[in-house]
């Protein structure tokens, strides 16, 4: 679980797993990928930006100003202020703090379900496989959003309901990679062996196929931190993710879109930090898969 | 034949698992539902008409019994803010909703299509880059926000497009809904253009296109006749994949649009709490994504006479 870049710290262990299959060849090591290295930089930034948010800015994002609203960009507010008066700059900082922290967390959990259910269906086979393929089959019926919505919807607003609802939702793509993954590695020699030598299935998944198979789903857990983001920037844009007033990027765009012909970049930068995001996540994605298929990409 | 009845009767499972997830929506709620549902201020006599209504006093499986009871008798319940059957009000906005669908997933072939054989025909070139460059500042896009910046600006400074709304008539709604459709499209579009280009990739790297180039076909033929062909196949499966991405981003789009669908609906609905018809919304909207991969799946077969299930 630690694999997950959940920040700098992480680096080395990320390069360390591709690493020990790869051949470590020369234009291989993971810091000459250059997807990899501008991805990791730049979340590196995204996540200095984000944890250093109280010391970057002086502003209380959530202290309003009536005297000030609507600010055009200036020294003092580098982004001007919004409807309420709140420095806009410092906004974006605590929002993408917000959002992105969430995100973060709200995928461990499918990772985790996903994983563990994936290679059950995947090594066992028969009518455990089938059950829960066919439970996916049923989840991935509704669109993802629509699913999201309705869960958030029906278990209230608040972060708790946006880590149940992303669960509920997200571990299906986890246990199709990772039964896919596992269904071609158990027919491995090695695997084979540990068969035969008797050793128990939960030590032959733990300690031989998993090692081998999670770096799909640890790449895949990129593209799936994106897509939660989005889903909670989304929810937030319809005043159904995290209450008021704590910054969120989704309801400063929502905000913004009233003033949207005088004040164009109350809407504009929020999302603008959420593409970023994006585009750093996926660079690392992209450098990952990569560096275990060379060429494939 | 036989392939068409198999995968009909695949669709059994599915069709009562998401009836189930439904279902159990309501049961999600926290406390009495009917309580959550009807307000702090709801009389004990309202709540014990809504129980007795969704049957929420009985066991569980005699609820679901209800339910589905109803359900195949077309009753998905009452509108408990507009007092009328949800069904019919789902069914009255369910074509703007399809409309904005096959419009998106035009434009989302009209973009990629091209896009991906630019990319394919050179690989690893500056066309290729580019192209490659897309997704990755495509898939972490908010598509509410690209349509908030798409009417600010083609239809707030330059008058190309209405701001919002549905528009009337054949030529009204293409007009109306291009920005919506344009949006749903452009979020669309990563994903397909990376398995598209992959695909073709893969097609030129088949025999029977050496062969061709050996020959001498010009490379503009090469590709209309022999790679396009053969890559639109996957092209076809690749949207089938993403069509609950697509319609689930109808959802979204239609309220930055408002654009009277089942999307705008579902929104409204949650701020009137209108229970009924966020769960009717869902079943459609789940009801519409496994029949379009249902036809996703029957035109491949048909499309590539390989393709036949489990054989």
């Amino acid at each position: 679980m630690s694999a997950i870049p959940l920040g700098g710290q992480a680096e080395p262990d990320l390069a360390a797993i591709p690493a020990e299959h790869a051949q470590p060849r020369q234009a291989r090591r993971w810091y000459r990928q250059p997807a990899l290295m501008s991805g990791l930089i730049l979340f590196g930034i995204i996540l200095f930006l984000a944890a250093g948010a109280p010391l970057l800015t002086s502003y209380n994002p959530i202290a309003q100003n009536l005297s000030q609203t609507l600010l055009g960009p200036s020294a003092h507010h580098l982004l001007g202020t919004d409807q309420l008066g709140r420095d806009v700059f410092s906004r974006l900082l605590y929002g993408l703090r917000t959002d992105l922290r969430i995100a973060c967390i709200a995928v461990l959990f499918p990772f985790c379900i996903g994983t563990v259910l994936g290679s059950i269906a995947g090594y066992y086979g028969g009518w455990v496989d089938t059950i829960i393929m066919r439970l996916v089959d049923i989840v991935v019926a509704f669109p993802f959003y629509v699913l999201i919505i309705a869960l958030v919807f029906v278990l209230g607003p608040g972060q708790r309901s946006i880590y149940i609802a992303i669960t509920l939702v997200g571990w299906v793509s986890y246990a199709r990679i990772v039964r896919g993954e596992i269904l071609v590695a158990k027919r491995q020699d090695y695997v084979l062996a540990a068969q035969s030598g008797g050793l128990a299935a939960i030590r032959i998944i733990g300690r031989h196929l998993l090692p081998n198979v999670i770096t799909q789903a640890i790449i895949y857990a990129m593209s799936d931190i994106v897509q939660d983001m989005l889903a909670i920037v989304t929810l937030g844009y319809f005043g159904l993710g995290v209450p008021p007033p704590t910054p969120d990027l989704g309801s400063m765009i929502n905000d913004g879109q009233n003033f949207l012909t005088t004040h164009w970049q109350l809407t504009t930068f929020p999302g603008l930090v959420v593409v970023v995001v994006g585009l750093a996540l996926s660079l690392i994605g992209d450098g990952l898969a990569d560096l275990i298929r060379p060429g494939q990409a | 034949m036989t392939f068409v009845i198999r995968r009909l009767l695949m669709l059994v499972p599915v069709a009562i698992g998401v009836t189930i997830i439904v279902f159990f929506l309501i049961h999600l709620i926290p406390g009495d539902p009917a309580r959550t549902i009807l307000g702090i201020h709801a009389t004990p006599r309202a709540i014990a008409i809504l129980h007795r209504q969704w049957g929420l006093n009985r066991p569980l499986v005699s609820q679901y019994w209800l339910f589905m009871d109803r359900l195949v008798h077309g009753n998905l319940g009452q509108s408990l803010y507009y007092g009328v059957p949800a069904a019919g009000l789902i069914l009255g906005r369910l074509p703007a909703t399809l409309w904005l669908i096959c419009y998106a997933g035009l434009i989302a072939v009209l973009i990629s299509v091209p896009l991906a054989m630019i990319a394919a025909s050179r690989k690893d070139g500056i066309r290729d880059h580019v192209v490659r460059a897309v997704p990755l500042l495509g898939l972490g896009m908010p598509p509410f926000w690209l349509g908030i910046l798409l009417i600010y600006a083609l239809a707030i400074n330059v008058h190309l497009f209405p701001v919002s709304g549905y528009g009337t008539g054949f030529g009204g709604h293409l007009h109306y809904m291009f920005l919506p459709a344009l949006t749903v499209a452009i979020a669309l579009a990563p994903v397909v253009i990376r398995s598209l280009r992959a695909s073709m990739l893969n097609v030129l790297g088949a025999e029977y296109v050496t062969t061709a180039r050996s020959k001498g076909i010009p490379a503009h033929r090469l590709f209309l006749r022999h790679v396009l062909r053969n890559a639109v196949i996957p092209a076809v499966t690749v949207l089938g994949i993403n069509i609950g991405f697509l319609i689930g981003g109808t959802v979204v789009i239609e309220n930055v649009f408002a654009i009277p669908g089942i999307g705008q609906l579902m929104i409204n609905s949650i701020f009137e709490r209108d229970f009924p018809v966020v769960q009717g919304v869902t079943l459609v909207f789940g009801v519409l994504v496994v029949m379009v991969n249902l036809l996703a799946d029957l035109s491949y077969a048909a499309l590539d006479p390989r393709v036949r299930f489990d054989r």
